[in-house]
């Protein structure tokens, strides 16, 4: 039982909740106290001890549930009755007097043991066998689902598929009848194993296929993925939204040892005559980042900035006050939108208000300025997510100088890659020199740098 | 009921926290039973107001052990939480024993000769007699035992946690000028949190995480015969019924037990037999605490009392 504990540890990384040797201990020990003996109770103390939150006990629930319930070996309805007797556990000491019951007791003293088995129908001595042959061909080591077929072959293998082939044989010139019952039986145990199989891939192998997945999807130009994977995208996003505010969500307030807080420190021992008692230092306050962010929502940029729009979003633990606006012909104040409205209703409303037109910088700085930039203070870094494609309108760079002489940072991401920028009808290059960075911001990865450097001044 | 024994099963538990007048959960009894048989901190999260407190209170005077209660709040630190020098104390006995140094002093020569002098004595000033104990030092030092709440980890700052890591994991507490002070009998601790803020892994690693959710019907119905025994099996059901129902729709504060307990007993005061629509309007207010959840919840209510009602005569 031991053994199947830690496989059910390793099934339950896999599921995604994070199992220390710690943990594994711990769930060990409450497991002894506990016992087997009921499914529910087992159940909860898995759920208490190893996971952390809910996301996890959802997780851990679910794959308690498919660890725990074997794929039945098939049943041959006719030969029903014989598997009744299932007293015998033990695949080895099962035969030899159970044999005496089928009709053909001479015939079956000659078979492998497999098949044997297979002929008596006991499901228990079958179940054992596929579990021990699982054991040995080291099931839990599945990680991909192209490696079902190997793995399939294998346990057969180990169950002696071999020995079973020759008695089929064998039988197939002397006992037609019983050689055809055989051939059903292997053919239902085909199917077990590759039910056992297809099991121990959803339990083991779920980690290494997300992190494949993630990483493919990470690497990704978010302009162009697919309509399915948007949704994945963003349980991706959020991810990262929840990495970096751990990262930085830390207290801002740090004690700097050294500077005596010379008024607290009196006040606070005003009650033993001003002897210094407890002493108070200086604290440095370190400011949450304040984000202005102009997003471009025309054409293919659109995907972009909903994606961007969502992380930024999503870090209000991290950042002090987002302002967020969309643009693309003029531009408008996304804050409200985004606060009341889920996030696919919110980029459908965006996208019907400014959404898929031509784009043009500079009306949309002009609106900006005109509108808003009281809200740009010194300690503000103003994001502008854009191609910089302005159809060769007045790209009006004298805006942007003025929107980064205000503010702490002027950070641009483009989502188009370096070598376009300057050309055909992009003004990359004369906004560039009023950025303090420029960034090419084209996959979920770029994003999650970039934000996360900007998050980084702040600290 | 008060004994000290740990309980021999998860029935037990069950049963012992119902004769409190907790009706508890298969899960937060196995979590109750758990923690004492392998002797872990339960960390409880969930809404507010399902008795994640009472729980505690219910774990204390079930096991007749005395409760210690740390409320958390930001800005909670180690000399409110843990123990403070008894600084007053300390400078009014230095006063006093002045000449009394001075005697002991008085041989002395030079000031070297004093210094060593004063060094035989050892840190009379900082020993056992002028630490004030607070909350998580006297949850340690009961012999008999006890139950210590540290209510709402969620509000106190990240570093505080740290500081409960030592005490959470070995039921004990590093004092610099002392040593470790060690718990005489390991006491049940209880941490509850409304996940304000998100815990650090370390934290959640020592503890068994219990999450209470609002109760299932029948379980919620039980609590409330419990508390408030003077109800009638009709109302009960109805009412029960129908804060299901609400907690269906999308309001800002979802009504929890504490609110269905409250609008029981309003309902048993108004001597109500049943729920009507002018019944329900009038003590709306009971169950939800904000203007634009009852102006949410208004039109559904006629509805809602009447799917309540039917449940009532089938089930």
């Amino acid at each position: 039982m031991r053994e199947n504990l830690h496989r059910f540890f390793r099934a339950a990384r896999g599921a995604g909740v994070r199992v220390s040797p710690a943990e594994s201990i711990d769930a060990m020990r409450a497991v002894s106290r506990i016992g087997f003996a009921d499914r529910d109770v087992l159940r909860d103390t898995f759920l208490l001890t190893l996971a952390k939150s809910q996301d996890e006990k959802r997780a851990l629930g679910e794959c308690f549930d498919l660890f725990f319930s074997k794929p039945e070996p098939a049943q041959d309805a006719t030969e029903g009755t014989k598997a009744g007797n299932s007293e015998q556990d033990d695949s080895g000491a099962g035969f030899s007097d159970a044999s005496s019951e089928s009709g053909d007791g001479d015939q079956t003293e000659t078979l492998g043991p497999l098949a044997q088995m297979l002929l008596l129908q006991d499901r228990n001595a079958i179940s054992a066998a596929i579990a021990n042959a699982s054991g040995a061909a080291s099931l839990s080591n599945i990680r991909y689902f192209t490696q079902r077929g190997i793995f399939s072959g294998r346990i057969l293998d180990a169950m002696g598929l071999q020995r079973l082939r020759d008695d089929l044989d064998n039988l197939t010139a002397t006992n037609p009848a019983l050689a055809e019952r055989l051939q059903a039986a292997l053919d239902g145990l085909r199917g077990t194993v590759r039910d056992t199989v297809s099991q121990a891939l959803l339990l083991y192998g779920r980690e290494e296929a997300e992190n494949l997945r993630n990483e493919i999807l990470r690497n990704a130009p978010l302009a162009r993925i697919e309509p399915r994977q948007v949704e994945q995208m963003r349980a991706l996003i959020r991810q990262i939204a929840r990495r970096l505010r751990e990262r930085y969500s830390k207290p801002r307030k740090r004690q700097r040892r050294g500077h005596l807080d010379v008024r607290r420190t009196l006040r606070r021992n005003a009650a033993w005559g001003g002897v210094p008692f407890l002493t108070a230092w200086k604290r440095k306050h370190r400011d949450r980042p304040k984000i202005v962010a102009l997003c471009d929502v025309s054409g293919s940029v659109a995907r972009v900035s909903d994606f961007f729009l969502l992380l930024i979003h999503s870090l209000h633990e991290v950042v002090d006050d987002v302002r967020s606006f969309a643009f693309s012909g003029h531009l408008i104040e996304l804050s409200d939108i985004l606060e009341e409205k889920s996030p696919e209703a919110a980029m459908a409303e965006i996208m019907s208000k400014v959404g898929f037109g031509s784009s043009d910088y500079g009306n949309s700085f002009d609106d900006f300025e005109k509108g808003w930039m009281d809200t740009i203070t010194p300690q503000t870094t103003v994001i502008v997510l854009g191609d910089a494609r302005s159809n060769n309108l007045d790209p009006r760079a004298d805006i942007l100088r003025r929107i980064a002489e205000r503010s702490k940072r002027l950070v641009w991401l483009n989502p188009e890659g370096r070598m376009t920028w300057g050309f055909g009808d992009s003004e990359m290059p004369r906004y560039a020199t009023f950025c303090s960075v420029v960034r090419q911001c084209a996959t979920a990865q770029q994003l999650e740098r970039a934000v996360s450097d900007i998050v980084a001044t702040y600290q | 009921m008060a004994d000290n024994r740990p309980a021999a099963s998860i029935e037990a538990v069950e049963s012992g926290l119902a004769a409190q007048g907790y009706i508890a959960s298969r899960q937060i009894a196995t979590a109750v039973y758990l923690s004492q048989e392998i002797e872990k901190p339960i960390l409880v999260e969930g809404p507010a107001g399902v008795g994640k407190t009472e729980l505690a209170k219910a774990i204390a005077a079930w096991r007749g052990m005395k409760m210690i209660r740390l409320q958390c709040y930001e800005g909670l630190d180690e000399a409110k939480a843990l123990y403070e020098w008894k600084y007053a104390k300390q400078l009014l006995y230095t006063q006093i024993l002045k000449d009394k140094l001075g005697e002991v002093l008085g041989g002395a020569q030079t000031l070297h000769q004093a210094l060593d002098q004063l060094h035989t004595f050892g840190d009379v000033f900082f020993s056992k007699e002028f630490v004030e104990p607070r909350p998580l030092l006297q949850a340690l030092e009961q012999a008999a035992g006890c139950v210590l709440l540290i209510d709402e980890i969620d509000k106190s700052d990240a570093e505080f946690e740290s500081l409960l890591l030592e005490i959470l994991s070995d039921f004990q507490v590093t004092i610099p000028e002392l040593g470790t002070v060690s718990a005489i009998a390991p006491p049940t601790v209880i941490l509850t949190s409304n996940s304000e803020r998100d815990l650090g892994d370390a934290l959640k690693r020592r503890c068994l995480h219990l999450h209470i959710g609002f109760p299932e019907q029948k379980l919620e119905e039980r609590i409330v015969e419990s508390r408030v025994p003077g109800i009638s099996q009709t109302l009960r059901r109805q009412m029960v019924g129908f804060i299901h129902e609400i907690r269906t729709l999308d309001l800002k504060k979802l009504p929890s037990v504490s609110e269905t307990i409250d609008w029981a007993r309003v309902l048993v005061l108004l001597q109500a037999t049943e729920l009507d629509h002018e019944i329900v309007k009038d003590t709306l207010n009971v169950l939800l605490k904000y203007e634009a959840d009852i102006e949410a919840a208004r039109p559904q209510l006629t509805a809602f009392i009447a799917k309540a009602s039917r449940q009532n005569v089938f089930g």
